[in-house]
Parts: C-alpha cells; sequence; structure tokens
C-alpha cells in the first residue's frame, strides 16, 4: 500500500470511530456501563432498609440457592429461589416449543402465499408484534380470567357450571407468554422458510419421498437457523419475563423477573437482586453464544 | 401454475393450524377491543354501545398526564436515538472494516441482547446514585434510559438504507468541488431518509411501548402511559383500560402502515 492509501485508510477508520462515538457514549452510559456497578453490588452486603452497604461480601451469590435457618444458623435450600429458577425455566422452555408447533405451519403458510397475499398475513403478524406488551397480556387476560370470554362462553354452551380458574396459574402464565411471543416466533422462520428452494421438494417428491420424510429430512434441516433465531427470541424475553407473570400470576407465581424485582423492593436484598439479574445475563448471554456459533456453522457449511 | 392438483408446497393440516394461529392472536386483541364500547362495567352484562369509557378516560387527569409524558419521553428519545443512530449508521458502513468495528456493532446491539429486567435495574441503582447526590429528578433520566435502547431500533433500517446506496453519487458531488457538508446536505441525506424516518418511527414505538425499564427508572409521578395502567393493576380492572388500551393500539397501526408504506420496496 502506498502512504496516501494508507492515510486514506486510516482517515476513514478514524471517521468511523468519530461518527459512531456520540451514540457509543449515549450506550455506555445507559445501558452498557450501568451493567458494571451490578455486578459490584452483587458483592456488597445488604442494607437494612434496603440499598447496601459498601462492604465486601458473598452473601448475595449465595442467597441464590442457600438461605440461612434462623434457629439453626446451617444453611438450608433456597426453596423458594428453586422453585421460582425452575419455573422459569419450564415455563420458558414449554413456551418455545408450543410457539414452534405453531408457529412453523404460520410462517409456512405465510411463504407459500402468492406475493400480494403474503404481505397481508405477514402485515397481520406484525401488528401484534409491535403491539404494546402489557396491552397483548390484558387482551389475553380478558379472555383467560375469571369472568373472562372463555369462561362466559362455555358456561353458555353449557359445557362447564362453574368457571375454570386458570388465571393466576401456571398455565396462565404460559398461555400469556405463548399469546405474547409466537410473533417472535413466527418472523425469523418465516424469513427462513422465504429462502427455501421449492425445488428441493419436487427433488424429493420425485425420488418417492413422503410427505414426513421430506419435512424431516429436507425441510427442517434447511430451515433450522430460522428455528434457531425463533427459539432465541422467544426463550430469552420468556425467561426474563416480567410484565406477562405479574399481570397474570398475580403476584402468587413468580418468575426469574419477578423474583429479582422483590429483592429490590419489598425483599430489601439488592445484592441479592443483582446476583439473580447477573445469573439471568449468564444464563441468556450463553443461549445468544450459541446461535452465534450454530449460525456461523450453517454459513460455513452451505 | 393452476392451483389445483397437487401442490409440492402444501403439507397437510398447516393451513389449518394457521388460521387457528391467526384467530388465537386476534381474539383475544378483539375482545380487548369490543368490551371498550361496552356501556357495563363486567364482561358477562352487556348493556349497549357507548364511548362513556373513553369520555372517562379522557377526563382523567392522570391519564392525560401520562400520555403527555409518553409523548415527550418518545418523540425526545426517538429525535436522539435516531440523530446519533443515524450518525454511527455513517461512521459504520461503506468504508472499509476498521479494527473495533465488531465491537460498536455489539454496543449498538447490546440493548437488544440484555434482559429488560437486567437493564432495569441496572439503571434504577445507577440513577438512583446521580439522583441522590444531584438532587435532581427530572425526565431526562427517562428520555437517556429510552434514548439508549431506541438506538439498535433506529440504527438497522438505516443501515440497511445506507448498504442498499452505493457512493457513485456522493464521488460525482465531490468532483463538482461539493464540499463534504454539502454533499452529505444535497445527496446522502435526501437518498437515506426513507431509512432516517422508519428508524425515527421504530424508536417512537419502541419507547411509547416500554414498560420495564421505565417502571425502574421513573421518579414518584413520572408515570408514563404504560407504568399508568400497569399501576391500576392493583384495583379492579376497568374497561377505561380497555379503552385507553384500544386508543395505543390506534396509534400503534397507524404508524405500522406508514412505517410499511415508507418502507415498501418501488418495484
Amino acid at each position: 500500500m502506498s502512504p496516501a492509501e494508507e492515510n486514506a485508510v486510516k482517515t476513514s477508520a478514524r471517521n468511523g470511530w468519530l461518527l459512531s462515538s456520540p451514540a457509543l457514549v449515549v450506550l455506555a452510559i445507559a445501558a452498557a456501563g450501568p451493567l458494571v456497578i451490578v455486578v459490584i453490588y452483587s458483592f456488597l452486603k445488604a442494607g437494612t432498609h434496603g440499598n447496601v452497604v459498601w462492604t465486601f461480601s458473598l452473601d448475595g451469590w449465595q442467597s441464590i440457592l442457600w438461605t440461612k435457618d434462623i434457629f439453626t444458623d446451617s444453611y438450608v435450600w433456597a426453596d423458594a429461589h428453586l422453585s421460582i429458577f425452575w419455573r422459569s425455566v419450564k415455563l420458558s422452555l414449554l413456551t418455545t416449543a408450543i410457539t414452534f408447533l405453531v408457529g412453523f405451519p404460520t410462517a409456512w403458510f405465510i411463504a407459500t402465499r402468492p406475493p400480494k397475499a403474503r404481505a397481508f398475513w405477514l402485515f397481520l403478524i406484525t401488528i401484534p408484534f409491535w403491539t404494546n406488551l402489557l396491552i397483548r397480556t390484558y387482551a389475553i387476560n380478558e379472555v383467560i380470567r375469571k369472568e373472562g370470554l372463555l369462561n362466559l362462553t362455555l358456561q353458555k354452551i353449557g359445557v362447564i357450571t362453574e368457571p375454570l380458574n386458570i388465571i393466576y396459574t401456571d398455565i396462565a402464565i404460559f398461555t400469556g407468554m405463548t399469546y405474547v411471543y409466537l410473533p417472535l416466533m413466527v418472523l425469523p422462520l418465516f424469513a427462513a422458510i422465504d429462502r427455501f428452494d421449492m425445488r428441493l421438494l419436487e427433488a424429493g417428491y420425485d425420488l418417492y419421498g413422503s410427505r414426513m420424510q421430506i419435512l424431516r429430512r429436507i425441510i427442517l434441516p434447511i430451515v433450522k437457523p430460522g428455528i434457531i433465531a425463533g427459539s432465541i427470541l422467544v426463550f430469552v424475553p420468556s425467561l426474563g419475563a416480567y410484565v406477562t407473570p405479574r399481570v397474570l400470576g398475580g403476584g402468587k407465581q413468580m418468575m426469574l423477573g419477578n423474583l429479582i424485582e422483590l429483592q429490590f423492593g419489598q425483599g430489601k436484598n439488592w445484592p441479592l437482586g443483582a446476583a439473580l439479574s447477573l445469573t439471568l445475563l449468564v444464563i441468556v448471554t450463553a443461549a445468544l453464544l450459541y446461535y452465534v456459533k450454530v449460525a456461523n456453522g450453517e454459513k460455513r457449511h452451505g | 401454475m393452476a392451483s389445483t392438483g397437487f401442490s409440492v408446497s402444501r403439507l397437510p393440516g398447516f393451513a389449518t393450524i394457521a388460521m387457528l394461529a391467526f384467530l388465537a392472536l386476534y381474539i383475544p386483541i378483539l375482545t380487548l377491543v369490543v368490551f371498550s364500547f361496552n356501556s357495563e362495567v363486567t364482561m358477562g352484562n352487556w348493556g349497549e354501545f357507548s364511548l362513556s369509557w373513553y369520555q372517562k378516560a379522557w377526563a382523567n387527569e392522570d391519564v392525560k398526564d401520562a400520555t403527555l409524558r409518553s409523548l415527550t419521553i418518545a418523540v425526545l428519545a426517538a429525535v436522539c436515538s435516531t440523530t446519533l443512530a443515524t450518525m454511527a449508521a455513517l461512521g459504520t458502513t461503506r468504508r472499509a472494516t476498521f479494527k473495533g468495528q465488531t465491537f460498536i456493532y455489539v454496543m449498538i446491539n447490546q440493548p437488544l441482547m440484555v434482559p429488560e429486567i437486567v437493564t432495569a435495574v441496572a439503571l434504577m441503582i445507577v440513577f438512583g446514585l446521580i439522583k441522590t447526590v444531584t438532587g435532581i429528578h427530572g425526565l431526562g433520566y427517562l428520555v437517556l434510559a429510552h434514548t439508549a435502547f431506541c438506538i439498535p431500533f433506529a440504527y438497522l433500517p438505516i443501515r440497511a438504507r445506507l448498504e442498499g446506496m452505493d457512493l457513485t453519487l456522493e464521488t460525482a458531488a465531490a468532483d463538482l468541488y461539493a464540499t463534504p457538508w454539502l454533499t452529505f446536505r444535497r445527496v446522502t441525506m435526501p437518498l437515506l431518509m426513507p431509512g432516517i424516518i422508519a428508524g425515527a418511527m421504530l424508536a417512537f414505538v419502541v419507547s411509547l411501548d416500554d414498560v420495564v425499564i421505565t417502571e425502574f427508572v421513573k421518579s414518584a409521578g413520572q408515570d408514563t402511559l404504560p407504568t399508568y395502567m400497569l399501576g391500576q393493576l392493583r384495583r379492579q380492572l376497568t374497561p377505561e383500560i380497555n379503552a385507553i388500551s384500544t386508543g395505543l393500539l390506534l396509534l400503534t397501526v397507524v404508524m405500522l402502515t406508514a412505517f410499511f408504506l415508507l418502507t415498501r420496496k418501488k418495484d
């Protein structure tokens, strides 16, 4: 490279940084930077009235799994935390599975429409996608609550006499999360299926493949990146869900997000809250890294 | 191609599941909308079609206050984040890849990757410290927080637009002795405008929708419309919430339709 070219490259890089820096500063102050404080807070002692005392302590991390028995002074498993962890993981996995089972046929249906109709169906998926999460949660609440649409309809047609108690249970949270996160599954699946070369299906049928074989051996392997993207997009916010379990779980059935909030509110245990937040962050980051790895692997192969 | 006969892309049962999925997506939303027009409080009791809940919401000072605050924050956050995102997009596209570019991408997309509740807690702690030290409790904290998480949403459409534009027009302008600033104002900016508007609208909608971060960052008396609605949970929900939701829903649909028309490929 000539010195002039080298200079041009340097100037271009410098301009790149200069133009990006205002955004980076704002993100450092109000998004990435504060995460460092959370790390620090997780290693401090809890203040009696909330907040923290500035002395080093591992209590925050320890109390994720163990609590001190006030009578015997020995450590016992923190059953409440474990059951909330388990509920969060279980409901998030279930939500991911069901949104896939419903979302895949839906995405396939949209992708195989003629272009005009496709735009219409896609728009119908996009509206709920961009509608306020709280509004959608209230909407599903209208259906499943005690005097809601479902119970009223079932009672009217005489299937049940007493209203079903769905609201404030795990099933309510699960239904709600499936409802609010379904569009997040459909959109990446649609993007993957949209790129799928339908001629491969002709080849499959020409070779006497059955529908099931073609689905399992041709379609699913090729749209796998879309499946993984959709699963991550549903699993990650489900695991950190706060609004949906708060509205539909009624404060009794908590998930990780609610447990974190509790520590900063009535729980008055900020270090534990910070440690729980970081645990959630680590799980989510692991899921995202897995996705990046698989996505890159796919690129190399095809 | 005839639509009858064997179609390779048809999979049995898929269309049925898709139809059920669309019904499942829209029945709850429609229920919410329909019962905002019910003159009675309970769902089992349909009085008559009435706009009384809308009138009630309109007359409610708290709702008015929260709406105004939501719009203020959303407009400010959209303008700030779009400006920053436009600069960042100009800095990270159409030039040779440079050292640290991946870092910039990760930083910009970071709000999309970190769970909202974690960001919310982190901001509550940091802004809480700043609030105690300075004693300032203005709307600035919310605007700053919203600006930050809106940046990736504004950045993506702007970057997509830039990547589709080649440098020939700018080079031509420079050849005609236009200064870089003039080239930017008269050539780049007008071409980039649809991307910028799309980015700003996404940022606006995302800011307007935020519940979790706002709930943790706001000081007393700084409710936005979504946090006001969340706060109503403690009381008996009345169709007034349905009316407010329907209003917000309408705004979202209008914005989205405009967004689609703007970004639609003209071919």
